[in-house]
């Protein structure tokens, strides 16, 4: 199955940009269901890390107010190209997954 | 006794344990969810950053539209010249749990993160940086014509 998350990085003087796009309904547990008429459950995602060659450089605690399809972006410097980062995002009903890829 | 239950925590927490040798525990993501569920915004802001002094700084800036048509995705930008920051977090003050998001930047970071996020009303939103052990904060008031937590 394809991946839920696109993961992208550029470095330009010594500063990685990273941008990551996670497929996921974020659901509130507040909308109603159209057809159903009922509540969608809650579902959102809940811890998402970020490693560069195995050390966490972001760590983040997201509630359900994070846009559905999250959409994240940061910088940090240190970074070689080649280098390894990996991204992984856990949701509130145990749902995860991973990516990796390599610095640019 | 002590001795067997230290033992089997140390089996059961090792994974744990073992991350906490590499980088320091507080750092760490721990979803603080009586922060998460607080549904007023002080109450929130006093159950993550509880007993801390927050200042107002002009050291952030918070890139928001100032109008936005759609509560449901509205882009967030945080940016600070802080010296050595340590996390970012997203309020919205009006939100039903104004807590949106932690950003815990690990050394190495520089101070940004950008993201999107549901706003249900008119709201502050407001950006807290923990920078060199102290906490700080920066508020913005944006309109929202529709709501997006529905």
């Amino acid at each position: 199955m394809a991946s839920t998350i696109r993961l992208k990085t550029k470095t330009r003087d010594g500063i990685t940009t990273v941008r990551a796009i996670i497929r996921h309904p974020m659901e509130t547990g507040f909308r109603v269901d159209t057809e159903t008429g009922e509540l969608v459950a809650a579902h959102y995602i809940n811890l998402v890390s970020v490693k560069h060659n195995d050390h966490i450089i972001l760590s983040c605690d997201w509630s359900r107010a994070v846009s559905k399809n999250p959409y994240l972006s940061f910088m940090f410097k240190g970074a070689n190209i080649g280098d390894k980062l990996e991204l992984t995002w856990t949701d509130n009903k145990n749902n995860t997954d991973t990516i990796e890829t390599l610095i640019e | 006794m002590l001795r067997r239950d230290t033992l089997k925590y140390l089996a059961s927490g090792s994974l744990i344990l073992f991350s906490g040798l590499l980088k320091p525990i507080t750092a760490l993501a721990k979803w603080n969810k009586a922060a998460f569920t607080a549904v007023d915004f002080d109450e929130a802001v006093n159950a993550y950053f509880p007993g801390q002094q927050i200042q107002e700084t002009d050291q952030i800036t918070i890139g928001v539209h100032p109008v936005v048509e759609s509560g449901a995705v509205v882009p967030v930008k945080v940016k600070t010249d802080l010296p050595n920051p340590e996390s970012i977090t997203i309020f919205a003050d009006k939100n039903p749990n104004p807590l949106i998001a932690n950003f815990d930047l690990f050394p190495g970071c520089v101070g940004f993160i950008s993201t999107r996020i549901k706003v249900d009303q008119p709201s502050n939103i407001v950006a807290v940086v923990k920078a060199d052990g102290k906490v700080f904060s920066i508020k913005t008031f944006i309109e929202v014509h529709e709501g997006g937590c529905g």
